[in-house]
């Protein structure tokens, strides 16, 4: 039974990938991209991290995409996208995709089905992951907060009219 | 139960589905889209590290991985339309100025 999940999630999230490099509207692109992070999600709770699947679930399905949503519409090509002139380009970028993964997998094949799952589980409630978060993880926390003040205020001054008052 | 194998196979075809889609595509916003594809398959490989050994630092970098791509997404959709209002297009062929 979670082969079947297992399979049927990771084919969802295959083909929203997939579906995004084939389809050439914008918008498509950014729905295809929710539904293959959804079906990411339940590959995050298959694995025993249920409250990365929610906030994998809130923030990029909810939050990032949505913005890429708002951009898409503030921008609205009329026109679409021509088609490209050189169009060997998508044939060549397949080939070299594929010889990366062959790349990736190859030094690994020896080694790869090693890693058999655990039959413990992991401590992952959410009150166990706030007290790590909070303890070990104190300065990266703080410094990630510095990192989202940066981007407020950097979004904020790059996109600010010059002149305007 | 699943081997952890299968997920890292699955993470690695991910990166490198996001990869051909960085490069086949030509609008900067789609291009940014793939990045973030990338990002994903990062998380799901930290993810089936943390259950392989059964530690939960891996979801806790994952945490960081999030913010940080909400952060990257609001500065680089700011860039785009900034590109747009200079160029009147967000054709990565056509912002060709650096190219000499």
């Amino acid at each position: 039974m979670s082969y079947f999940i297992f399979f049927l999630l990771s084919l969802m999230a295959i083909g929203g990938v997939l579906g995004m490099i084939i389809s050439k509207n914008q918008a498509h692109n950014a729905l295809f991209l929710v539904f293959s992070f959804a079906s990411l999600g339940g590959l995050y709770a298959l694995l025993d991290a249920p409250f990365i699947a929610v906030i994998q679930i809130i923030i990029y399905a909810g939050a990032i995409i949505v913005l890429f949503l708002f951009v898409i519409m503030i921008i609205n090509l009329k026109k679409g996208i021509p088609p490209e002139r050189k169009r060997w380009i998508p044939y060549l970028a397949i080939f070299l995709g594929v010889i990366f993964f062959v790349q990736i997998a190859y030094p690994l094949v020896s080694s790869l089905f090693f890693f058999k799952q655990p039959s413990g589980r992991v401590e992952s409630s959410p009150s166990n992951l706030g007290f790590i978060l909070f303890s070990k993880y104190l300065y990266p926390f703080e410094i990630t907060s510095l990192l989202i003040i940066t981007a407020l205020i950097g979004a904020i001054i790059l996109l600010k009219r010059r002149g305007s008052k | 139960m699943i081997p952890i194998s299968y997920y890292l196979v699955l993470s690695g075809m991910l990166f490198a589905l996001g990869i051909v889609a960085f490069f086949v595509k030509k609008d900067l916003i789609t291009m940014f889209m793939s990045i973030e594809i990338l990002l994903n398959s990062a998380n799901l490989a930290f993810i089936a590290f943390s259950k392989n050994y059964l530690s939960v630092h891996g979801q806790i970098i994952v945490f960081f991985i999030i913010t940080l791509a909400a952060a990257e997404a609001s500065l680089g959709l700011a860039i785009i339309l900034l590109i747009f209002r200079q160029r009147r297009t967000i054709k990565s062929e056509e912002i060709s100025l650096m190219k000499g």
